[in-house]
Formats: structure tokens, C-alpha cells, sequence
């Protein structure tokens, strides 16, 4: 298998065992980079789908932003940005950010519509308050497709965030950016076989989180 | 104004226009229909057995989260710097979003239908051509629709491996001239094509299903 020799050998070249082309600070402006943006998103488009679901509104306007979504080319995005206004990490993080919007306006919102309308019901005849039922009941019992969503954005954004070499920045795609220019084909390997693990790594963490945070009495059915 | 410079783009871009055209249908239509070819049997055997609908879909969504510039990369040793370097990811990448159409879509017949089937002495074969895959066919076109347009914007990040991206090449075209038209030409005329995509077919569902016409037009 000579991709695992390539592997070998970029495993073992020292320079990307520490310092700046390290293989450790290419990891942590990777996931840095992919938090902000997990969060920034998060933080849009968490309060919107939980209002939209709660209300029963937006099911039109929150199915068309999820079809933009899938259709939205990248890269593109992210290089128009970057010649149109300036090329700056905050310009690449916007990119990053919308989209991760999609995927979580779309699981929570259905997620917050599927609650069973009886505990909903059952929650205003034991006198909870509007923000009480959202926080006790629909969120809790939507929880498994908010987490779906949240996954579904954190999987792009990592995928995504590898593009950021593209545009002069750090991460784990500088290693493919740079090795396909330098016709190093071991680097290109250790860069996109590190970005898939990272992949799978972000796939595990929510799914740990699911077994957490998930009440069990939604798992048995 | 964008419209109006789109003509006066460096004449390399213009005598290669159509070629983008091309490959861009090319690679990520034919990659929707070798999805296509691949789901529809991993479906029915999901759907004939359901234990295996599970995993099967935790692979699908494995496969979909590996990042496609990581999978186009790796594959440059096997497949070199070609189209189906780009070609075979975004086939897999469309399982992940096919299967589970072939699969809803199948189960959305209802079983006394099939009963019914049975009852004339249809055989398996005729059966599933004449009874169950029309009866999928809405879900399951609604699921090509989505493969499609995604494909055709995912493909985009193949010009990163060299000159496989279709409207993408102009992404990094566009960058490494810092020439934002570039960039626009590419982006707008994705987007047409996507909508054209998905247009198109909505029209081959509706070839497809005279039935659902006439119930529209009753109803």
C-alpha cells in the first residue's frame, strides 16, 4: 500500500512534529477555527428554530434555507469573500458560519414541531409558563434532532474549515494546500488522512453526547 | 454591472465556457445517476430487511462526513488527476442522501397495494418495476433532486486538486488573478445551472407519474 507509506513518512518527518508547522497547532487552529464557528451559528440559529418551532410557524421560509444550504457552493463563498472584501480570518469565518446555520434551523425546528402535543398540553394544564414548557418540555424531548442538527452543521464546518488554507489560513488543509503545491504528495496524504479522522472524531463526540444528555425514556422507542 | 463584464472575462475563460458547462454536468449528473444505480438495490434489500437499514445508514453518514477535499486528495494516487478523481466521492456522497430516499420511498407503499399485486399474479420482478418503484417514485425523485444540486455545488471544491471542478475552476481562477468576476461567473452560473438541474427534473417526475397530473387536475 503505498498510502500508507506516504503516511509513514509524513508521520515521521519532524517538521510536523512541533512548532509552527506542527501537527498539534494545525489541529488547534483547525478546531478553533471550527468552534467559533460552530458556536456563532449555534447561537443564530438555535433561538430562531426554537421560536419558529414553538410558534408552528416558518415551515416554507426554514425548508428553502435548507435546500440554499446544500446548494451553496463553499468554496466559492469563501474565495468571492475573500477578493471582495479583504482576505482576513474573520472574513473566512463567515462562510464557515452560514453554513452551519442550515442544518441546525432545519433538525430543530422539525425537532420542536414533532413534540408530542400532549406532554405540551399536559405542561400548560400543570400551569407552566410559555418559556417553562420551551425549556422543560420541548427542548428536552427534541433534543436527540437538535443534537442531529448541531452534528450535521459540525460536519460541514470541519469539512469546510479545511478550505481556509485556501485563503492563506491555518488548519489541518494547509497540509494539502501547501503539499500539492510542493508536490509532496506524503503531505497531502498525512493533511486528508488528519482531516478525515478529525471528521470521524467530531461524528463520536456527538454521538457521546447523545447517550448524555438524551433522556433515556426518548431512546426506548 | 457584473452581467455587462461577464463578456469582457479573459478570452481563455471564454473559449472554455462551454467546456465548464460540460464537465459540470458530466461529472456531478453522472455521479446522482451512479448514486442512483447504487442505492436502488442497497435500498430494497434495507427495506426487504430491516436490520440492515441501521447500519448501512451509520456507513452512508460516515462516508458523507468525510470531508470531500480529504477523499479527492487520497484518491489522486489511485486515479490520478482526473475526472474520476472527482467522480467516485461525489458518488459516494450521494448514497448518503439516496439510500434513505429509496428506502422512505419504498416503504411508503402501501402493503395491501402489494397484496393486490400478488393476488393478479404479478411475479417479483413486475411487481417491483410496475407497482413499487412508481408508487416511490415521488420521494425517491424528491431525494435525486436534492443529490443533484448538491452534487453539482460540491464538485465545485474538485478545482483544489487541479482542473476538475467545473464552475469551480473559476473559484481558484478567480482567486489566484484576484479577479472577483471570475469568482461571480462561477457562482451565478451555478446557480443557474442548479436551477436548471432541479427544473428538469421535476419535469422527468412529472413524464414519469401521469397519474399524480390527473389527481392534481381532478382534486
Amino acid at each position: 500500500m503505498s498510502l500508507l507509506n506516504y503516511l509513514r513518512q509524513f508521520f515521521d518527518d519532524p517538521a510536523y512534529r512541533s512548532g509552527y508547522d506542527g501537527i498539534w497547532t494545525r489541529l488547534l487552529e483547525h478546531c478553533e477555527y471550527s468552534l467559533i464557528a460552530l458556536v456563532i451559528a449555534a447561537a443564530i440559529a438555535l433561538p430562531l428554530a426554537i421560536l419558529s418551532g414553538h410558534s408552528g410557524r416558518g415551515d416554507g421560509v426554514i425548508s428553502m434555507v435548507a435546500v440554499i444550504g446544500r446548494a451553496m457552493p463553499s468554496l466559492g463563498l469563501l474565495v468571492l469573500l475573500a477578493v471582495e472584501l479583504q482576505i482576513s480570518l474573520t472574513v473566512t469565518m463567515i462562510p464557515l458560519v452560514l453554513l452551519g446555520i442550515p442544518p441546525i434551523l432545519l433538525y430543530t425546528h422539525a425537532g420542536i414541531r414533532a413534540v408530542d402535543p400532549a406532554a405540551v398540553d399536559a405542561a400548560r394544564g400543570l400551569g407552566m409558563t410559555p418559556w417553562q414548557t420551551v425549556h422543560q418540555v420541548e427542548i428536552p424531548a427534541a433534543l436527540p434532532l437538535i443534537l442531529a442538527g448541531l452534528r450535521g452543521a459540525a460536519v460541514q464546518i470541519v469539512a469546510t474549515a479545511t478550505l481556509a488554507a485556501v485563503v492563506s489560513f491555518g488548519g489541518l488543509g494547509r497540509y494539502i494546500i501547501d503539499g500539492l503545491y510542493q508536490f509532496d504528495y506524503a503531505q497531502v496524504v498525512g493533511g486528508a488522512v488528519l482531516v478525515a479522522l478529525l471528521s470521524l472524531a467530531t461524528l463520536l463526540v456527538f454521538w457521546i453526547l447523545d447517550r448524555l444528555l438524551v433522556s433515556p425514556g426518548l431512546r426506548t422507542r | 454591472m457584473i452581467a455587462a463584464s461577464v463578456f469582457d472575462l479573459p478570452s481563455y475563460v471564454q473559449s472554455s465556457f462551454l467546456g465548464l458547462i460540460v464537465t459540470q454536468l458530466e461529472v456531478s449528473l453522472g455521479a446522482t445517476l451512479a448514486g442512483l444505480v447504487i442505492s436502488l438495490p442497497i435500498g430494497q434489500l434495507c427495506s426487504r430487511l430491516p436490520k440492515f437499514y441501521p447500519p448501512v445508514l451509520g456507513l452512508v453518514t460516515v462516508i458523507y462526513s468525510i470531508p470531500s477535499i480529504a477523499l479527492f486528495v487520497l484518491l489522486i494516487d489511485i486515479t490520478g488527476e482526473t475526472e474520476t478523481t472527482v467522480f467516485i466521492p461525489l458518488t459516494l456522497y450521494t448514497l448518503a442522501i439516496l439510500v434513505p430516499g429509496v428506502v422512505d420511498g419504498i416503504r411508503s407503499v402501501p402493503p395491501n397495494v402489494l397484496d393486490a399485486a400478488n393476488g393478479m399474479g404479478y411475479g417479483r420482478v413486475r411487481r417491483y418495476l410496475t407497482v413499487e418503484l412508481p408508487i416511490a417514485l415521488p420521494t425517491l425523485m424528491a431525494a435525486v433532486r436534492v443529490a443533484a444540486v448538491s452534487s453539482l455545488s460540491l464538485m465545485s471544491i474538485g478545482a483544489t486538486i487541479g482542473s476538475y471542478g467545473g464552475f469551480g475552476d473559476l473559484f481558484i481562477l478567480g482567486l489566484r488573478v484576484f479577479d472577483s468576476r471570475l469568482i461571480w461567473l462561477g457562482l451565478i452560473s451555478l446557480l443557474v445551472l442548479s436551477v436548471l438541474c432541479d427544473l428538469l427534473l421535476r419535469w422527468v417526475q412529472r413524464l414519469l407519474t401521469p397519474w399524480a397530473r390527473t389527481l392534481r387536475s381532478v382534486g
